[in-house]
């Protein structure tokens, strides 16, 4: 443990955790609560994009629709809070309950197809999640939907803004540990041995389909807690958070902070944010209007990266020993 | 008379026009090495694909260890006992040698639906595989990346993954492709070993191998198994001799 911190990675992710967990104290004391809110998106969207990183790093299977899960999630809490149901304890395992049974139906008719029909086939079923969201009128249609907070009696108060911080920064933690197990289990080398010879490993009797279709799953089901999450920080869920932009920016967020990496998603999610803060200012600094197409500007520096840190920003902290 | 342990009746492939399976029966007795010879493009690899369950034939049936898995899809006859090597090396190049063996020995410990215990310090995976690996003579190479071993040795890392489930009968599509003669020597050694445990269906090219392990030997030409014997019966036979063993060999 202590000898892990004397590696760059080890120093570098230890210090990033300690920052991350003061994070809270760190903006009252300086009177920057807006980076608080900033810091949350960030820990939410490095639960989603450490659920892509369990199919698209460990798996290989570039999933284009990982953003249903955030919808799922959220419009699970969003529905149940409009028709009066407040509480998590309901809420959040109906919403997980209900990610899980479209991860395996998805799952199970995605996963007979390969490369680039797996890519279609999950884009268009995420396609179809948001245009029925849009169609339910009831629940703001396009406009989307104000939700009051899921209700965890006097545990947790999701409505203070560092409790909710932290709650969230907690299943980021968990997520990331549950994903540091399963690539060193049975589970995970089956996974990891499937994106690196399927036919060897069908050969060897192993039901590939099987073990691809639980992870799916399992990363929907990680994927939804992160919509949960997304729903509770803004008390308000669209059809916007399930565009195909958000799951294309999940890729993103995978591959820039490392595919596979254990930390990557964290590392993609922090970089991602950060970009989009400071570039778009520092645009309009230059010309203003210009930070409305900060993505111009990202879209070569992503592509820099794939092309020359193809580990992503998880290769600048050394080599990898998995 | 005991019962084969792999019996093919009357198998027929077809790729479109090209009749790559013509009509073959073929059985594998238990401890028997059945050698599987022929030119290139007879259809060996085909047929071996068929009996393993990556292709499936168009007619005839495919009976294992006393059932019929014509049907049966291929990981479901490997956990009855069938192993397969590959004639194109299929090794998994991400992981090292001692992990492809490992997984290979996890294939056959029930399922993998296990999501938290490290592999790494199971020794229940690692040790068989460990031991596999020193049976194949790779004992040393075992933390090498399997893309970073060289041609032979991948060879016989395929073979180690092949027996790491104990199978009851062995598919060898060309092991020998590409080895030096040490390790070739080797290897028929170890598949002579091998013998009594599992039978063995042998595609091979290397004629001196064929000759010193097989017990019968079936000839397959354009499709068709033309000729099955033991090898002093193959070697007499004149239509073998002109079809594929040239005049003069013998
Ligand atoms: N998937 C396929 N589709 C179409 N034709 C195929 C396919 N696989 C094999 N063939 C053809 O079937 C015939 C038999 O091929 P096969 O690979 O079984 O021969 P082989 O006896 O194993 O040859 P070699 O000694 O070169 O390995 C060849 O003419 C080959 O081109
Ligand atoms: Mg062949």
């Amino acid at each position: 443990m202590l000898a892990a911190l004397r590696t760059p990675r080890g120093a570098v992710t230890a210090l990033l955790l300690l920052l991350m967990a003061a994070l809270p104290l760190l903006t009252q004391a300086f009177d920057q609560r807006y980076l608080l809110s900033v810091g949350t998106r960030i820990v939410i969207w490095s639960i989603a994009a450490a659920s892509l990183n369990m199919i698209l790093g460990y798996g290989g299977l570039v999933s284009f629709g990982h953003a249903a899960f955030f919808g799922i999630g959220g419009y699970a809490v969003g529905i149940l809070s409009a028709n009066g149901i407040q509480s998590g304890w309901i809420q959040w395992p109906l919403a997980l309950g209900v990610a899980i049974l479209w991860a395996a139906l998805i799952g199970a008719l995605s996963l007979r197809t390969r490369g680039v029909y797996f890519i279609m086939i999950t884009l268009a079923f995420a396609q179809l999640v948001y245009y029925l969201s849009s169609g339910l009128e009831a629940y703001g249609g396009d406009d989307g939907l104000n939700i009051s907070r899921s209700r965890f009696g006097g545990l947790v108060d999701l409505r203070d803004k560092a409790s909710f911080y932290w709650l969230c920064l907690i299943l980021l933690l968990a997520t990331l540990w549950f994903s540091s197990r399963l690539v060193h289990s049975r589970f995970g080398y089956v996974l990891r041995g499937a994106k690196s010879n399927e036919l060897r490993m069908t050969a060897l009797g192993f039901p590939v389909f099987r073990y691809r279709l639980a992870a799916f799953v399992i990363a929907g089901a990680f994927g939804a807690l992160s919509g949960i999450l997304l729903a509770n920080d803004g008390a308000y869920v669209s059809p916007a958070m399930m565009s195909w932009v958000k799951s294309g920016d999940l890729i993103v967020i995978v591959v820039l902070g490392g595919i596979g990496a254990l930390f990557g998603p964290l590392y993609g999610a922090i970089t991602f944010f950060a970009v989009e803060e400071f570039l778009k200012p520092l645009l309009d600094l230059l010309h203003r209007g210009w930070g409305e197409y900060w993505q111009i500007v990202f879209g070569p520096l992503l592509v820099i990266v794939a092309l020359y840190a193809q580990g992503g920003i998880d290769s600048l902290l050394g080599r990898r020993h998995d | 008379m005991t019962e084969p342990l792999l019996s093919a009746q009357a198998l027929v492939k077809r790729f479109g026009g090209l009749l790559a399976t013509d009509n073959v029966s073929i059985d594998v007795m238990p401890g028997e090495i059945h050698a599987l010879i022929g030119p290139n493009g007879a259809g060996k690899t085909t047929l071996v694909s068929q009996l393993t369950g990556n292709l499936r034939p168009d007619t005839g049936t495919i009976r294992f260890a006393g059932r019929d898995v014509t049907r049966l899809p291929l990981h479901a006859r490997v956990r009855l006992g069938l192993a397969r090597s590959f004639q194109i090396t299929a090794v998994l190049r991400d992981f090292t040698a001692l992990d492809n063996v490992a997984l290979a020995v996890q294939a056959h410990r029930g399922h993998s639906f296990r999501f938290l215990a490290d592999v790494r310090t199971d020794r229940s995976l690692r040790d068989p595989a460990r031991r596999g690996l020193e049976a194949v003579g790779l004992g040393a190479r075992a933390d090498t990346l399997a893309a970073t071993l060289s041609h032979g040795e991948q060879r016989q890392l395929e073979i180690a993954m092949a027996l790491a489930g104990e199978p009851r009968l062995l598919l060898l599509d060309e092991p020998m492709a590409g080895m030096g003669p040490e390790e070739s020597q080797r290897l028929v050694g170890l598949l002579r070993e091998l013998k009594s445990r599992c039978g063995m269906l042998l595609i091979e090219h290397d004629m001196d191998a064929v000759f010193a392990l097989a017990d019968r030997i079936t000839v397959l030409v354009y499709g068709r198994a033309v000729a099955t014997g033991t090898p002093e019966e193959i070697r007499a036979d004149a239509q073998v001799r002109q079809a594929y063993l040239g005049e003069g060999t013998a």
